[in-house]
């Protein structure tokens, strides 16, 4: 039962108010890309022991989505942040590193 | 004999009788006892039978480890079974009856697996019913669950209600004795939001029993104190009869607070379940007393040392006249002490420690109380009762060197620290050689949202074993605690309670040390689900070294106390047989709940018409009214038919049917998803989500439309309309608007933030009613108002204006194949509204009609269902949908995903109609078959119904379905199997069965 | 019109606390820049009150405002006003990109009275009722068991729940089941 902040309306929400999106920062492919890459967008995820990135709706809230990253084995939440955004923010990724020195994820590291 | 003692009892009212039943027999008890202590009272020793071989089983404790006295409580909806008599308080009119025997507790036909026990060792299950396999199901499962399990399943619906309770708090201390009450005042003074919880009835916990000096005050007196003051702090809520049930993530924590078991039934919420969010947990759980593992040590009248002092000193009750002693440590000391004080007799104390113990042994001593150290029980004597014990060395094989008559024995074998809530959420543990427990490592704590520990254990629960050790411990850490959730500790110092100058312990796991297998195979463990010394050993000599796997293989700790007593002596022996240490072989994992919890209280208020919302229209009511039989459609409910007295469900559909198409019908629409798309980029954006072109929509059209997923497949659909340059309104599917809305507005947050388009999902702003039939117009033009004719309002057109004095949005679009208008009205002049269409159709024989016509028109037009002729793996070209999707756009949601080999592939199965070659309607997917097997064995497939109907209209069946060349092989008959082995023959047809051209709905 | 009915039509009932389903109201979800002047300019001329912080709810006796997200307001006025208001709003913000939308019927709004108002909400949604932690001039959307909703403090003992229409008689059988005499919590 995790609680995250909403950085949207700033409520801590209770897990019974958020409805969980899956993995953060995928790049669409559409029309043109290759199998290959179509296959990478649509099925492939990161299964991380460790640092993770999300996606969450405040879905019984202010009804928008966001981002958070967390720690899967420990459940400890470096910080919660827009959707809107191709990559985490630099005071993400520093909280993260101050706490998990040498995470990568992805392309993030 | 147990019985009630003349004088004490500190927490009964001998003011206040109460009477109670049991096994069919009226007893008495006290206000303040509980069912454990009123039924010691009443010389009711044996309570129950164990699990495998139904021995006579007595009570062992005084609280919520008792292994033994489970009982089935109340009667018909307030039957509870598995219930423990030592947690259960007794009010008057208690019912209750003991479990696990037949006929009778006294007389058991069970109890010849008791003789036969040596055949049935550790596993017996397990290697006995392995062949032949059929006869396990057939055979010896059933018999198995008829002589197994205890307790009953209530049969009918449980009478109570239940509720939950969200509460918050920066501290959470679970545990009222002395430790959590210290903990309390610590962080109470600091003024921040503090909660302390007690599952008991009662503060103080076991202090007041064992009798220490608080501040100078005897331990009751304290405890008052401290109560009074903590309720006058604004910022600390106290409650009672409320356990700390389970810790979980992030300070989730639950409270499990029983509001009604010590009442007579009320309609009163019986539990409540408090669903906690705090900062910081402290635990003052206390500790749980062991058993010895001593031949006969589950012989009704062998009791756990503190426990059968807690009857004395709580309840005023004794459990024998004649009690033996047999402890590993000073504590048991006080109970031979207590046995003395309330005038009993204590014929001797064995004391396996060579050297015996400290002050306490020599007060016992003093009143002239025999003690022998360095021995031990070699086997207790008994059937329903104990009737003696033999004496022999602690250190040697069992010789016997003296046999003492008693008639109950009060046992000790050390304390467990109650670990549970700490370790629920991971916080792990450390072996305490002095001690011999676990006890709680504070370098490895449960972690919370801030990666930093968030539970502290205080007291005995943390291995402190003496009053002013539990204080001070309880003091110190939560002053740190109160430092963590940002507060101020204060000044004050802990309470003070007197040196109890203690001998140390002996870790003792056999009895005694060199028992033989006779003695070990009459030792119990776990007295719930029969595990004895012997059948661990066995576990250990066949190899299952991991003790999840020996807990799995014996089922030591699997009963319904989770083995709170047996665990650690279990574990202690399976390291002992591995040659191993017991830090080394570890624990098994606690799990939350520390005690059972009803799952009434889970549920809390979802029980009953509070399940589910059911969400209604607001024409719900005329529904209601005439004769609607309903039928879920997400969390909605529609009206399947509308029945008139008198009439089956099949006849008002074929009414319904007929109606429809010959003169005029009306349909609850309201449920239909509608959503506001509004912005310079709704055009563009729409035409992302919509397989087929919504920006070139002219305003004042109509265009039905297809969703997929991004995976290609058919999502939803529904008649867009635009509504001005930069708005449109979208149909979805009844259950669909939702879902739809956030898929929306996912892509719009998460995808194309930049793109200029706002969202709304007004569907309950609209009552919306289909007015159907070739007098659909007629009824319309009666009302009056807008022009509603074929010039003014053309098909796939929708205008706004009044009709019969109504705002209306009033759509044509037709999903029947008749002349049909979809009007939308505010919600709250629905019901109006309909009234009015109601009224003025009468002359018309206005027929009100369910989904059930709906599908069936719908289905002889060919129109599509999502959920009917989808799944979740069609896509658009599986169902001829081509048409639907846009060739101009270079992209939408699933439009590469159509392009992948799997979706291309011309063997997908395609729609077709078909035409039951007799007539009959072909079953709710039905599969058709065809020559050759699959790698299985079963006969291939070549298609399957995904709609099927009787026609009124057609009076025959008519069926869609999907099938492999289908729209290819038109005219051909193929099989479907029914499951009574004959078959039906249908012949593929076009799916349009009626009005092929569309002249009804366009005219 | 006279012949608009709200979902339970004033149903009350008494327990500890008294729920009072509301009648119709006005409400008008409105979407945009809530930080653009314009919107600023027609809110404040709609309600008299300026476009409340985040979370923040503003309430008269005729009308109020509420932050439902952060480009999205609820605007709160008399239920036959609501269709006047929304073509004010358009006409207001023509020009701007915004939406607004007269949401008065597809509502059921109910008011939690009485000094134990705030148990009554702590037993359904997953919300801190501490006076501390909620207090007036706030809006807090939520659920209450099963259903979405959103709940204001109209004043101190007197809590306004907004829910789906057609959630009314679940929602208000939930209140009324919540607020049972006896069931007290003794929080708050």
């Amino acid at each position: 039962m995790l609680v995250l902040t909403c950085p949207c309306c700033g409520v801590e929400a209770d897990e019974t108010e958020l409805a969980a999106g899956g993995q953060a920062h995928i790049k669409r492919e559409t029309v043109g890309a290759s199998d290959d890459a179509f296959e990478e967008y649509m099925f492939m995820r990161e299964n991380p022991k460790g640092v993770h990135f999300e996606r969450w709706r405040h879905a019984n809230g202010c009804g928008k989505w966001f981002h958070a990253a967390r720690c899967t084995m420990t459940l400890e939440v470096f910080g919660t942040y827009t959707a809107q955004t191709y990559e985490p923010p630099a005071d993400i990724r520093a909280a993260i590193t101050a706490k998990r020195p040498g995470w990568s994820w992805g392309r993030f590291s | 004999m147990s019985t009630r003692l003349g004088t004490g009892g500190r927490l009964i009212d001998r003011a206040t009788s109460v009477g109670f039943e049991f096994n069919g027999r009226k007893l008495k008890g006290f206000k303040g006892d509980t069912l454990a202590s009123a039924l010691l009272g009443a010389d009711q020793m044996l309570v129950g039978r164990s699990f495998k071989y139904h021995r006579p089983r007595g009570i062992v404790a005084a609280g919520p480890e008792e292994p033994n006295a489970l009982m089935n409580l109340g009667k018909d909806g307030h039957f509870e079974p598995n219930a423990r008599a030592t947690t259960t308080e007794v009010f008057d009119g208690l019912t209750a009856t003991s479990q696990n025997h037949w006929p009778s507790l006294e007389m058991d036909v069970g109890v010849v697996n008791n003789y036969a026990a040596r055949f049935m060792p550790a596993g017996f299950y397990y290697k006995t019913f392995i062949h032949p396999r059929a006869a396990w199901k057939h055979l010896f499962e059933p018999f198995i669950r008829k002589a197994a399990g205890l307790g009953k399943a209530p049969k009918g619906r449980d009478a109570n209600t239940y509720e939950h309770l969200y509460v918050f708090a920066d501290v959470l201390i679970v545990g009222g004795g002395v430790a959590g009450l210290q903990a309390a005042l610590t962080a109470g003074r600091s003024g921040k939001k503090v909660l302390l919880l007690e599952q008991t009835a009662h503060w103080g916990g076991r202090v007041p029993v064992d009798g220490a000096m608080i501040d100078g005050m005897d331990a009751d007196a304290w405890i008052n104190a401290t109560v009074q003051a903590l309720e006058n702090m604004e910022n600390v809520t106290l409650r009672t009869r409320c356990m700390g049930a389970g810790v979980y993530d992030h300070g989730y924590a639950l409270g499990y607070e029983r509001l009604g078991d010590h009442l007579a039934p009320t309609t009163l919420p019986r539990h409540r379940l408090w669903r906690i969010r705090a900062k910081q947990i402290i635990t003052a759980t206390g500790a749980l007393e062991r058993p010895l593992s001593f031949a006969g040590n589950d012989i009704p009248g062998v009791m756990l040392a503190a426990s059968l002092r807690d009857y004395v000193v709580n309840y005023g009750v004794s459990a024998g006249d004649r009690t033996v002693v047999v402890t590993n440590n000073d504590d048991a000391y006080r109970t031979a002490l207590a046995l003395k004080k309330a005038g009993l007799e204590v014929p001797v104390i064995l004391d396996a420690r060579p050297q015996g113990g400290g002050a306490l042994m020599e007060d016992c001593r003093a009143i002239g109380i025999r003690v022998e150290t360095g021995k031990g029980i070699s086997s207790v004597k008994g059937g329903k009762r104990v009737e003696s014990v033999s004496i022999c060395a602690q250190a040697g094989e069992g010789a016997v060197l003296e046999e003492i008559t008693c008639d109950a024995v009060a046992m000790s074998g050390g304390w467990s620290p109650v670990v549970h809530l700490w370790s629920h959420c991971g916080g792990k543990l450390i072996w305490d050689a002095a001690q011999a427990h676990f006890r709680p490592d504070h370098d490895r704590p449960p972690l919370g949202a801030d990666g930093a520990g968030f539970v502290s254990v205080v007291g005995a629960a943390n291995g402190q074993m003496s009053t002013g050790g539990c204080l001070n411990d309880a003091h110190q850490q939560a002053q740190a605690v109160i430092k963590t959730v940002g507060g101020k500790a204060s000044r004050e110092v802990a309470a003070k309670a007197g040196a109890e100058p203690m001998a140390p312990m002996a870790a003792v796991w056999k009895m005694p040390q060199g028992a033989g297998y006779k003695l070990r195979s009459k030792t119990w463990l776990d007295y719930q689900n029969d595990v004895k010394v012997s059948d661990v050993q066995l576990a250990a000599q066949e190899g299952f070294e991991s003790v999840e796997h020996t807990k799995r293989y014996t089922t030591l700790g699997m009963a319904t106390d989770q083995g709170k007593l047996s665990n650690i002596n279990g574990l202690a022996i399976l390291a002992d047989s591995l040659n191993d240490e017991i830090p080394k072989v570890g624990t098994t994992t606690f799990r939350p709940p520390y005690h059972p919890i009803s799952m009434g209280s889970i549920a809390g208020e979802a029980s009953r018409e509070l399940f589910q919302p059911v969400d209604k229209t607001p024409l719900h009511g005329w529904g209601e009214e005439n004769g609607a039989e309903w039928e879920p459609v997400g969390h909605w409910r529609r009206a399947y038919c509308y029945k008139r007295p008198g009439e089956s469900t099949e006849d008002a559909v074929n009414r319904e049917v007929k109606a429809v198409r010959e003169s005029l019908g009306l349909l609850d629409a309201s449920t239909l998803g509608k959503i506001i798309v509004k912005g310079p980029d709704a055009g563009r954006f729409l035409d992302m989500m919509y397989t087929n072109m919504m920006s070139n929509l002219k305003p004042g059209k109509c265009r039905y439309g297809l969703m997929c997923s991004e995976n290609g497949f058919l999502s939803d659909d529904g008649v867009v309309a635009r509504l001005d340059d930069d708005t449109w309104l979208c149909h979805t599917t009844t259950g669909g608007a939702s879902r739809i809305h956030a898929h929306m507005e996912e892509w719009l947050q998460t995808e194309w933030w930049d793109w200029k388009v706002y969202t709304a999902n007004v569907t309950e702003q609209y009552a919306q009613i289909a007015v159907v039939g070739p007098n659909a117009r007629k009824v319309l033009e009666k009302l009056g108002g807008m022009d509603v004719s074929k010039e003014a309002l053309g098909f796939m057109e929708w205008a706004e204006g009044q009709i019969g004095g109504f705002d209306a949005r009033v759509f044509r679009i037709s999903f029947s194949g008749e002349l049909s208008y979809e009007i939308a009205v505010p919600a709250s002049q629905g019901r109006a509204f309909w009234d009015a269409l109601w009224e003025a159709g009468q002359e018309l024989n206005v027929t009100a009609y369910g989904t059930e016509c709906l599908h069936i028109l719908r289905a002889e037009k060919g129109f599509i269902m999502i959920g009917d002729e989808t799944d979740g793996t069609v896509i658009p070209q599986d169902l001829g949908l081509h048409w639907a999707l846009s060739k101009k756009k270079d992209d939408y949601l699933g439009k590469r995903a159509q392009q992948r080999d799997h979706m291309m592939d011309p063997k997908r199965w395609k729609l077709v109609g078909l035409e039951s070659v007799d007539g009959s309607v072909i079953p709710d997917g039905a599969y058709a078959v065809t020559e050759g097997t699959n790698e299985n064995g079963q006969r291939e497939t070549q298609g399957r119904v995904t709609s099927t109907y009787y026609s009124a209209n057609l009076e025959r069946g008519i069926a869609m379905g999907l099938v492999l060349n289908g729209p290819d092989r038109m005219g051909e008959v193929i099989s479907f199997p029914k499951l009574d082995g004959s078959d039906v023959k249908a012949k593929i047809v076009d799916p349009v069965f009626y009005d092929r051209e569309g002249e009804k709905q366009n005219v | 019109m006279s012949n608009a009915v709200s979902a339970l039509q004033g149903e009350a009932h008494t327990g500890f606390a008294t729920i009072t389903e509301q009648g119709l109201r006005g409400m008008i979800t409105l979407r945009g820049d809530l930080s653009a002047a314009p919107m600023k300019k027609a809110v404040k001329a709609l309600t008299g009150s300026g476009v409340p912080q985040m979370r923040g709810c503003v309430l008269s006796d005729s009308h109020g405002v509420a932050w439902m997200s952060p480009d999205e307001l609820l605007i709160l006025c008399p239920y036959t006003h609501a269709e006047a208001a929304v073509a004010e709003l358009s006409k207001a913000l023509a020009g701007q990109h915004f939406l607004a939308a007269n949401m008065s019927d597809a509502r059921a709004v109910f008011a939690i009275t009485g000094s134990a108002a705030r148990q009554v909400v702590a037993k359904l949604a997953p919300v801190d009722m501490a006076q501390s932690a909620f207090s007036e001039g706030e809006i807090r959307r939520t659920r209450l068991a099963q259903a979405p909703a959103a709940f204001w403090l109209r004043d101190a003992e007197m809590i306004e729940v907004m829910c789906f229409r057609s959630q009314a008689e679940y929602v208000f059988e939930l209140l009324k089941r919540a607020a049972q005499p006896g069931s007290e919590t003794g929080l708050f």
